[in-house]
């Protein structure tokens, strides 16, 4: 039974760091950017947690830090696509084939490093209850902040204003325009936006999951949750739960080991990346479904005027 | 302020002259980097820009690692000119190595140099049959081809460790994960005594002027073309999207798969966990900066070569870090990515206008 209880509670602390970056990458697709540079935006933010968190001490600035790198990242690659009409998806390799050197190479002081014992934590009384209690209850905050940060997005997006006119931007932009909106502005707010967030999911792994830096470590992280949002038709509540699923098979290759199950480890490592591809299909093959719930302008470029 | 100006037509010059714009981008970017690292900048020019063609050797060195980013980059034009987005080129890379290896050890001390052809014919197979994983994926359940082709690269990775760890590991190699070394059979034959160089190069060249033949003089380079510029047009005119999306991607697939059994029975004669070189994800940047064109790829594929011999450079002579080859290589990407902006537009300064 305690494994088991382990054994969500693992699924839960993968998840949040895909759910953080999935959430992020679906404000920015709701506003109708594709960012494929998610990848790149969580190594270089794993580097700068990483090593704020070993001069500073402290967790927060370090996260806050991530935040930064993701959001600054996210900067250039905003303007190059909403202000310069780069292809999309051009411009996101290039975050991430460039996030990708720039963190091993910033990184290589830090190969070695290590960080002060990572603090544990417990919620009161709910925390020592059997079982429920190392499966839901002792979990770092984050973990309890990406699931408020969940309800606060689905509120954002279907109870509010702002939220109506993010939605309205990434449906049709030429509306939102005429209406006197100013699209680019609010597409540029919302790929930092989309940055921040994957920047503090990459700080998560190298501060709190992991916790090391190692180069390339966020191992196709960003693109899972790329995936993810596809998943989750973009919505919350759906890429919550998509990624606690995803955190599932994730951990469910560490309790196999631990069962004694006799399979290579690497093809236990494969599951991960397979099931992406199983659930890519699976939810792309209904090519109706995908086009009713994806933002009608998605991937597409606006030039006010053109 | 300045002001992007749609011009009536897109400039062919600005086309040409981005690259080399962004070339020079990322050399003054870089010089600024030597300079905050405390390195002598001149130094550093000289490690990417004169140590990798300044003798017969370093020109043998460049071929080695120009030859497959040149192999990889030609698919990848094919497919990202008709707008199928493969970017797990690495992954058909390693499949490509794996099959040509698998050949390579079937080796006997009598077995004929012939079978080089057959080395290279199953890393082609293993390339293309690892990207029309992707493109069945693509053409029956219309999964996305970019997320699907890169999480095949994790997958293809995997695979290799697997089995130079397991199956394929040396009996006799300490426990090392690696193959048997091939046989001296199996190797890629050399150009000339005591240089690194084999005919891959002779191969890419070769590939060069095919794929400039199919591209530009070849009506079904032409259906694929159109399908990526215009699709509604190609739809009209009845070229099959699918058609192309299996071209391109068993195209893409096989080059890349060839670089993989060039690159397995060439420099390396073994296999092991290190056989991803990310050569499949630098094409992506040598195809872009080459501009899509074979000939382009030829310039843009021995620069970023230079990149890879330069960042070794700095590593043993510098004391920097190797992956400084990977900053400069996004540096160039991003900064072609933002010129290209001027093939479009032209900047034009306009005073702004105050609110009344």
């Amino acid at each position: 039974m305690e494994s088991y209880a382990l054994l969500i509670a693992a699924a839960m602390n993968a998840g949040t760091l895909l759910a953080i970056a999935a959430l992020g990458l679906l404000i920015n697709e709701r506003a109708g950017v594709v960012n494929l540079g998610a990848e790149g935006m969580m190594l270089v933010a794993a580097i700068a947690g990483f090593a704020t968190a070993v001069h500073t001490g402290s967790d927060v600035l370090a996260f806050a830090a991530g935040m930064g790198a993701g959001a600054l990242l996210a900067l250039v690659f905003g303007l190059l696509v909403i202000y310069l009409n780069t292809n999309q998806y051009a411009a996101g390799l290039a975050l991430s084939l460039f996030g990708t050197g720039f963190s091993a190479f910033v990184g290589i002081g830090y190969v070695q490093a290590k960080l002060s014992t990572r603090p544990s934590f417990s919620l009161p009384l709910l925390g020592d209850l059997p079982f429920v209690g190392p499966a839901l209850f002792r979990h770092h905050p984050m973990v309890y902040l990406a699931i408020a940060l969940t309800l606060a997005l689905a509120w954002f997006l279907y109870r509010s204003r702002p939220g109506l006119v993010l939605r309205a931007v990434g449906e049709s932009p030429e509306s939102a325009h005429a209406l006197g909106y100013p699209v680019r502005r609010i597409r540029l707010a919302a790929v930092m936006a989309g940055g921040a967030l994957c920047g503090l999911a990459g700080a998560y792994v190298s501060v709190i999951y992991t916790p090391l830096w190692v180069e390339g470590m966020i191992a196709g992280k960003g693109w899972i949750a790329l995936a993810l949002t596809t998943f989750a038709t973009w919505r919350p509540a759906r890429v919550l739960l998509g990624a606690y699923l995803f955190g599932f098979v994730t951990m469910l290759q560490f309790h196999l080991q631990g069962q004694g199950v006799q399979i290579a480890s690497q093809f236990l490592s494969m599951l991960p990346y397979l099931s992406t591809i199983v659930v890519l299909v699976l939810i792309s093959s209904n090519a109706s479904f995908i086009r009713a719930n994806m933002p009608a302008s998605l991937g597409k470029p606006f030039f006010p005027g053109s | 302020m300045l002001k992007l100006e749609l011009r009536p037509q897109p400039s062919k010059w600005m086309s040409l002259g981005s690259p080399l714009l962004a070339l020079a981008l990322t050399v003054l970017l870089g010089l600024g980097l030597f300079v905050l690292l405390g390195k002598d900048p001149m130094r550093g020019l000289q490690m990417f820009f004169w140590e990798p063609i300044k003798s017969a050797y370093a020109w043998s060195e460049l071929g080695i690692k120009a030859t497959p980013l040149i192999l990889i980059a030609l698919g990848l034009a094919v497919c990202f000119r008709s707008n199928v987005w493969n970017i797990g080129a690495e992954g058909q890379f390693i499949v490509g190595a794996l099959a040509g290896g698998w050949v390579a050890m079937q080796a006997t001390p009598d077995t004929g140099r012939g079978i080089v052809v057959l080395i290279l014919l199953a890393g082609v197979a293993g390339g293309a049959a690892w990207a029309a994983l992707t493109a069945l994926l693509r053409d029956r359940f219309n999964a996305n081809e970019i997320l699907v082709s890169l999480m095949l690269v994790y997958v293809a990775d995997l695979l290799l460790s697997w089995l130079v760890y397991g199956p394929w590991k040396d009996p006799n190699g300490y426990n090392f994960p690696q193959s048997i070394s091939f046989l001296a059979v199996t190797k890629i034959p050399r150009l000339f005594e005591g240089w690194r160089v084999n005919i891959g190069v002779l191969i890419a060249l070769a590939a060069v002027a095919g794929f400039w033949l199919l591209l530009f003089r070849t009506y079904a380079g032409y259906a694929l073309q159109v399908g990526g510029l215009a699709p509604a047009a190609a739809r009209y005119a009845g070229f099959s999207s699918r058609r192309a999306l299996w071209t391109a991607l068993l195209l893409s697939g096989g080059m890349a798969g060839l670089a993989g059994a060039l690159e397995a029975a060439g420099p390396l004669g073994q296999l092991t966990p290190y056989v991803p070189a990310g050569y499949g994800f630098a094409a992506i940047i040598v195809a872009f900066v080459g501009r899509l064109h074979p000939v382009g790829i030829v310039f843009s594929g021995i620069l970023m070569s230079m990149f890879y011999i330069g960042g070794e450079l700095a590593q043993s002579r510098l004391g920097l870090p190797k992956s400084i080859t990977g900053v400069f290589q996004g540096l160039l990407l991003f900064a072609l990515l933002a010129c290209d902006t001027l093939i479009h537009y032209r900047l034009r300064w306009a005073a702004v206008r105050k609110a009344a």
